[in-house]
């Protein structure tokens, strides 16, 4: 087995040998270390490059027009590539999800937190199931709303009330609701 | 497939031992790169420039798949989304310039590792497998790096792509159809764009699958050296870990060093203005030139102005190939039984000659065909012809070499890097063959 | 056999060659035209932004946009950079809002489905000014404005060259160029310009006079000044990261200083009593 030091050839000199082999060692270290800092520096501008870049994030808000949504009816407006959902409740619906006693909900939340103050028939929620983000029915005319009256997931049947809580199914929370303000009587920004 | 002082592996953890007795990967590399492979203890700083050069291709890979991720393989988006990636993605102007930079990086180190090749002779027997397949890589490049500048869509993209595919015309006969299956219509355009970068981004993986190949056709003879005589015994030989491999992290920080230069602080140095216009296929700019990296060979393409039999751009395009194809041929051109140019005083002058006639072959190929330049082209190039073919083939065989060193030992004792020569040569013939 | 073949191959080459040598050696050479000779290199231009060291100079950014939004975006579009991007010239987000708002930005009218327009907000691009290559051409005597946002990346000295064109223009062709070349015009509809390729270029010169402008923060508005600010502008608008990446460059190069000292000292280590 052949061996750093014996492959050393007669002739050539040898006194450094005795010197503790390992006396400048640190030098090895410090530059493999550094070497290993820096491929980390690398990989983190690598990774974060997969992060929404700019122009993603600034598409941030949406304008929604309510002039035109008559009780009871709804509409699908897009907010970060995803669908929202408008809704005018009706009183009878406003009713309905008042009644609804807050320890039957698996996410217990009135309809007062999820609207704006004076807007109560205003439902504004994110039109993502959130068991595994499929579109839920009811916003569309004629469409399926569950049996609770609000929406009804068709992937995996999760239902929602007027208020958007899940009330059945496997979705472990409310739709949610997104940052949004009136602007004025008749449009929202949301975001 | 090595020297039979060469260390055996004895894996120094349970978890090692039980893999290495499954899969000897561990083994593998530590035959290949670690301390179980011997290597010449007298290799100067040109030998740094493989291991860079696989450093140069990881880099290459890695900011590629990144890039990819954000870049639109469309005629209409394609040069909207390099923009994006240099303004809205987070890093992507240090991943672009890293990558487009990063290319011209890979070919500065080959280059350098193919003269090394060329001056030390390390293309001649017993490694002409490791020269072959070296080719080999050096062409895969040539076509990742043309396809991959095509990409951002500019107009140096547009007309490179336009020009280099209507190399393929000058062939007779099917040379049009062709180059019109090569690009998937008339001119440059989605399909083209799209299967350039289908391909761009296969190639690298083929490129590496050759570089296992052409490390392995290493291994068999070992490393050549600065003298060119093989390897006689333990006491030539040094383990490649930790002796080269610490030499090649310090080589890999000066290339870094220039590298980070270029990217940080020159990153269009090397680029073309032209190639921030988007491609334009009505409006050819004043004045196409290839990348750097190509110069040279664009040269050559430009210098044949003369009907002769075949038209004069057919010569150009097939001296241009075969300025490239010739190099596959070299092991067999140069008879010579020494390999060091250190110890072949003719020869040596003639590859100086040939270093500059290189140099200035690349000024030509990046200079407007004046008269005066087009002259210069034209005598570069023949000396490049008559270089490999001509003199290579006669120098070799009339030159009388200088002395040899008995061994790499003594040549390493008797003065600095092997360079000064004992009294007694020793025929190369002599020298023990590695056991496999 | 390779040993005979190769050098006929060789030969042949070179023969060929030769025979292309003659061809030059006898063909005339291109005369010399006033484009080739008249052409001025750009005149040398400093900015904060030059340099290793370069950062951006806000304030002169900022002045730059202004000669930009006043004057060239007539006809020239800025269509890579986002209204938001502005914010990094020090504008404030409702300054970069109120910007953004006066430009109006293509959209679809949700009543009709019909193209229309809207304001523009802060996440949009700057709006193309002509809708397409022909009505630039028909709204500019068949040139094309060509969009600025990459301009100073997209010519050589970019920076330089904008300062230089937007000064060089002269009313008439110089005497020295009509005396060597008579035959050199420029056409009508086109100006002279030492600093353009073909010396005649058709933009008109688009600043004329002092205070064209009137900046905010008390610079005095000379041509020269004008043509500065807007040449820096431009160079963000071409490579807005700049001042980011001389930043990681300068700690990029130490770190690798570091580390190839570092390895320097080890390899020097790990051979030390290995005579090579």
């Amino acid at each position: 087995m052949a061996t750093v030091d014996s492959a050393v050839p007669p002739g050539e000199s040898s006194g450094e040998q005795l010197e503790n082999p390992r006396r400048r060692d640190y030098l090895s270290i410090g530059a493999v270390a550094f070497a290993g800092v820096g491929a980390g520096a690398i990989v983190l501008p690598i990774i974060n490059s997969m992060s929404p870049a700019a122009d993603t994030l600034a598409l941030s808000s949406t304008e929604v027009d309510l002039s035109a949504i008559q009780p009871g009816q709804s509409v699908k407006a897009t907010f970060r590539k995803q669908p929202l959902f408008v809704r005018n409740l009706t009183p009878q619906e406003i009713a309905a999800a008042d009644a609804t006693p807050l320890s039957e909900l698996r996410d217990p939340q009135t309809l007062a937190e999820r609207t704006k103050e004076g807007k109560a028939n205003w439902l504004v929620t994110l039109g993502v199931c959130t068991h595994l983000g499929c579109v839920p029915l009811g916003a569309g005319e004629g469409e399926n709303k569950g049996a609770f009256g609000g929406y009804f997931c068709p992937c995996h049947g999760s239902a929602y009330d007027t208020a958007g809580r899940i009330r059945s199914g496997p979705a472990p929370t409310n739709l949610a609701v997104p940052d949004y303000e009136f602007t004025s009587d008749t449009t929202i920004l949301v975001g | 497939m090595s020297f039979p002082w060469a260390k055996q592996y004895e894996p120094k953890s349970p978890v090692m031992k039980w893999v290495d007795e499954r899969l000897p990967f561990p083994r593998l590399v530590y035959n290949a790169v670690g301390a179980g492979y011997p290597v010449p203890r007298n290799l100067n700083y040109f030998w740094n420039f493989g291991v860079l050069a696989g450093a140069a291709l990881a880099i290459q890979i890695v900011t590629g798949i990144v890039l990819a991720m954000q870049y639109s393989t469309d005629a209409t988006t394609a040069f909207f989304s390099v923009e994006r990636i240099m303004r809205d993605v987070p890093a992507g102007w240090f991943l672009r310039y890293a990558h487009a930079n990063g290319a011209s990086m890979f070919f500065i180190v080959v280059y350098i590792h193919i003269a090394r090749g060329l001056y030390y002779g390390s293309y001649k027997a017993p490694r002409e497998m490791v020269w072959l397949l070296g080719v080999v890589i050096f062409l895969l490049m040539m076509a990742t790096a043309f396809m991959g500048y095509v990409l951002p869509w500019g107009q140096m993209s547009f007309w490179g792509a336009q020009v280099i595919t209507g190399f393929f015309s000058a062939i007779p006969l099917v040379g049009e159809p062709i180059r019109i299956w090569l690009l998937g219509g008339y001119a440059p355009d989605a399909a083209a764009l799209n299967r350039f970068f289908s391909l761009h981004y296969l190639m690298p993986f083929v490129i590496a699958g050759v570089i296992i190949l052409h490390i392995w056709a290493l291994h068999i003879p070992g490393s050549n050296n600065p003298t060119g005589v093989e390897v006689k015994g333990e006491q030539d030989t040094v383990p490649f870990h930790p002796y080269y491999t610490a030499k090649d992290g310090f080589g890999l920080g000066i290339f870094l060093l220039v590298f980070a230069g270029f990217l940080f602080f020159a990153p269009n140095m090397l680029g073309h203005p032209d190639n921030y216009i988007e491609a334009n296929p009505l409006s050819t700019p004043a004045h196409i030139v290839p990348e750097w990296y190509f110069l040279p060979f664009y040269a050559i393409l430009k210098s044949f102005t003369a009907d002769f039999i075949l038209d004069a751009k057919l010569w150009g395009v097939l001296a241009m190939f075969g300025s490239i194809l010739l190099l596959f041929f070299l092991p067999w051109l140069d008879n010579s039984p020494v390999r060091s140019s250190n110890y072949r005083p003719t020869y040596r002058w003639f590859l100086i000659v040939l270093a500059l006639d290189v140099l200035v072959l690349g000024y030509v190929g990046g200079a407007e065909a004046t008269n005066g330049n087009v002259l210069i082209g034209q005598i570069a190039t023949a000396y490049y012809f008559l270089h490999f073919l001509v003199i290579l083939p006669i120098v070799s065989a009339a030159e009388r070499p200088r002395p040899l060193p008995n061994s790499i030992t003594e040549a390493v004792l008797k003065g600095k890097g092997g360079t000064s020569p004992s009294q007694t040569a020793i025929p190369e013939a002599h020298s023990p063959q590695p056991a496999e | 056999m390779i040993r005979i073949i190769a050098p006929l191959i060789g030969l042949g080459f070179a023969f060929v060659l030769v025979l292309g040598l003659f061809g030059t050696l006898t063909s005339e050479a291109q005369p010399e035209t006033a484009e080739h000779e008249f052409h001025e290199h750009p005149k040398k231009l400093d900015l904060a932004s030059n340099g290793v060291f370069g950062k951006f100079d806000n304030q002169q950014l900022q002045r730059g946009f202004q000669v930009y939004k006043e004057v060239c975006a007539a006809c020239h579009s800025l269509k890579y950079v986002a209204f938001r991007d502005l914010a990094a010239l020090g504008y404030s987000e409702a300054e970069v809002a109120a910007i953004a708002d006066d430009y109006q930005v293509p959209s679809v009218n949700p009543d009709t489905g019909e193209a229309a327009t809207r304001d523009g907000v802060a996440a949009d691009r700057f709006p193309l000014v002509y809708p397409n290559e022909v009505a630039a051409r028909a709204a500019n005597n068949n040139a094309i404005p060509p969009d600025l946002s990459l301009m100073t990346k997209a010519r050589h000295d970019g920076a330089a060259y904008v300062y230089s064109l937007l000064t060089g223009y002269q009313p008439t062709v110089p005497a020295e160029v009509t005396q060597k070349y008579p035959e050199f015009q420029v056409s009508p509809g086109l100006n002279y310009n030492p600093y353009f390729p073909t010396l005649a270029l058709a933009m008109a010169p688009p600043l004329v006079a002092d205070n064209q402008v009137t900046y905010a923060d008390g610079t005095p508005a000379t041509v020269d000044q004008m043509a500065k600010d807007v040449a820096a502008f431009l160079v963000w608008t071409a490579e807005p990261k700049l001042a980011a990446r001389h930043t990681a460059g300068l700690a990029s190069v130490l770190f690798i200083l570091i580390f190839t000292g570092l390895a320097w000292g080890s390899y020097k280590t790990i051979w030390r009593d290995k005579k090579h």
